[in-house]
């Protein structure tokens, strides 16, 4: 009996019925459910200590300044940077990959620059680069996939040339479940002077991240996926290249000295965090911190493994359905992306819901990768630390009735 | 089984219609066609239509690429619209637009829209409207912008 087996009695949300059905929530890698202690710390903050940070001298806003930056330092120690002030907050990954382009990245590719990407990439960590390149007659180069739906790393090591200046590459892919090689891929790009820039969206919430071993020069994730509040993310930046960037946007917070004619800016990170925080979603981000970190990240990423370890193998022993990413358990995340022959993602997705199954299906913005795959869109299930085999198997038996209901395999696929 | 609810979306005549689609491909001398995605899942609906000059729509056909309900409800649109003059299929576009937003019409009117009136069950499912509405909002686009080619993402009407 691990205490992983409780964990569901922690997530108010998780004990209600749908469609008549009890609930088995895989819809994780879209956004995570919330613990009562999170809950419960927004309401406290709220209650007792809101007020706006950095700039009152009243008590409140004292406190609500004071649990801010408490956050910032769990954040600091939850991913093992080196300083506090290498922490950024966000609205989320989206915001912290799109501020590193339009700094970092407007002042320092150039014409016939390289830009190096996954074709794994999820839209967020693709568009701003595509968009980028475009803009400054870049060249945007993808990192290709093996035949098992692996980063090829023969393939980076052709792609990251010396004339490659960022690369950017997902630490878990949001649709194959696998894990890239970053700490390779951030050694290869420095070895050509470039950047190195992590995507921990499908990460950071599941495995214990240590950005100086990694040695990545800017890391994003974001608080939702990982059971904060929405709109409360995180960039990590190395403190040199952090207090060498142009601010992100301009406006209060953000200054030191404002003149009719100049504005001299605040210190790193404050002169990335412009306008009125989102402090809640901070302290809420901290909360959460405490409930992974009480439970052990190693404990969380050995808990999701027996999962993929039991749902797996019954998933590829389903008749016409089709797992994508690696097929070994040992190999393939909590993610798991999925098509059963001759039936639409979306018609499959509602056929779960009627049984109670809430998984994603369309294309997880990542459309050049399902070209890829050659499919339109897929199903995707994913796992967190309060999913167990109940909800598996609720999984497993519910695509077993779709496959009937909708006679796949018993009468010829159009 | 909770599956018996899916009989209220995915009845016999709209897995049907998906599986044997009417209209299903090119015609030949199209004057209006229009092309509508769903971002959200990747369905396309790929319309043209000929209309006479009597402003009859002489015929229709389809491609794209998309879910049951996509496919049936194009499937199932262009069976109505064939042999309509232009402003019946726009009113017809506009009876299961509106549908599908919950406003509700009267029986002789929803029997304008033939067998498509099946696919107005879709209203149970409402993350499933945008996949049936998406062939009757390009017939509206392709019908209004007389004659041209265009592309379009649909936009979330809810």
């Amino acid at each position: 009996m691990s205490k992983f087996d409780d964990l569901r009695a922690d997530f108010p949300i998780l004990d209600q019925k749908v469609n008549g059905e009890r609930l088995a929530y895989l819809d994780n890698a879209a956004t995570a459910q919330r613990p009562q202690p999170v809950l419960d710390e927004l309401i406290r903050f709220y209650q007792n200590d809101n007020a706006n940070v950095h700039r009152g001298v009243h008590t409140l806003a004292n406190r609500a300044t004071r649990e801010y930056e408490a956050a910032r330092r769990k954040v600091q120690h939850f991913i093992n940077a080196k300083e506090a002030e290498e922490v950024v907050f966000t609205k989320g990954t989206t915001d912290g990959l799109n501020l590193i382009c339009s700094t970092y990245g407007e002042e320092h590719i150039h014409a016939g620059d390289e830009i190096v990407v996954s074709i794994a990439e999820h839209h967020s960590n693709l568009v701003p680069w595509q968009q980028l390149a475009i803009k400054k007659h870049a060249v945007l180069k993808y990192i290709e996939l093996t035949a098992d739906g692996e980063l090829d790393m023969e393939d980076a090591k052709n792609k990251i040339t010396d004339k490659t200046k960022i690369v950017s590459v997902t630490h878990a892919s949001n649709v194959l479940g696998i894990i890239t090689p970053l700490k390779e891929l951030a050694a290869l790009a420095h070895e050509h002077g470039a950047i190195f820039i992590g995507d921990g969206a499908q990460a950071a919430p599941h495995t214990k991240v240590d950005v100086q071993d990694l040695d990545v020069d800017f890391y994003a994730f974001s608080g939702h996926k990982m059971m904060s509040p929405m709109g409360i993310g995180v960039l990590y930046g190395k403190r040199q290249l952090l207090d060498e960037m142009t601010p992100y946007q301009y406006g209060g917070e953000m200054i030191s000295d404002v003149t009719r004619e100049r504005t001299i800016f605040a210190e790193t990170p404050y002169k990335f965090e412009a306008g009125t925080q989102n402090v809640a979603g901070a302290i809420g981000l901290g909360k959460a911190i405490d409930y992974l970190e009480g439970l052990g990240m190693d404990r969380v990423q050995e808990h999701e493994q027996k999962l993929v370890d039991y749902v797996l193998p019954k998933l590829e022993a389903i008749d016409h359905l089709q797992v994508y990413g690696p097929q070994d358990p040992a190999k393939h995340s909590g993610v798991i992306a999925f098509n059963l022959e001759g039936l639409h993602p979306h018609d499959l997705a509602t056929a779960l819901d009627m049984d109670g199954v809430a998984v994603r299906a369309g294309h997880h913005c990542a459309e050049p990768l399902m070209q890829d795959l050659g499919v339109t869109a897929t199903a995707r299930a994913s796992f967190y630390l309060y999913n167990n085999r109940e909800d598996a198997d609720q999984l497993v038996d519910a695509i077993k009735d779709a496959k009937e209901f909708f006679k796949i395999g018993t009468v010829k696929a159009k | 089984m909770a599956l018996s609810k899916l009989n209220n979306l995915y009845r016999a005549v709209i897995l049907d219609a998906a599986q044997n689609p009417h209209h299903k491909g090119e015609i030949k001398g199209a004057t209006n066609k229009m092309t509508l995605h769903n971002p959200t899942c990747g369905d396309t609906v790929n319309l043209q239509l000929k209309v006479d000059s009597g402003g009859k729509i002489a015929d229709v056909g389809f491609t794209g690429d998309g879910c049951t309900i996509s496919q049936a409800s194009a499937s199932m649109m262009s069976d109505a619209v064939l042999g309509k003059s232009r402003e019946e299929a726009l009113e017809m576009a506009k009876i299961f637009s509106d549908e599908a937003i919950g406003k509700k019409h009267s029986a002789d009117e929803l029997a304008k829209l033939g067998d498509a009136q099946a696919l107005t069950s879709i209203m149970q499912f409402p993350a499933r409207i945008k996949c049936a509405t998406l062939s009757w909002w390009a017939l509206t686009r392709a019908l209004e912008k007389d004659g041209s080619d265009d592309s379009a993402s649909s936009q979330t009407k809810e």
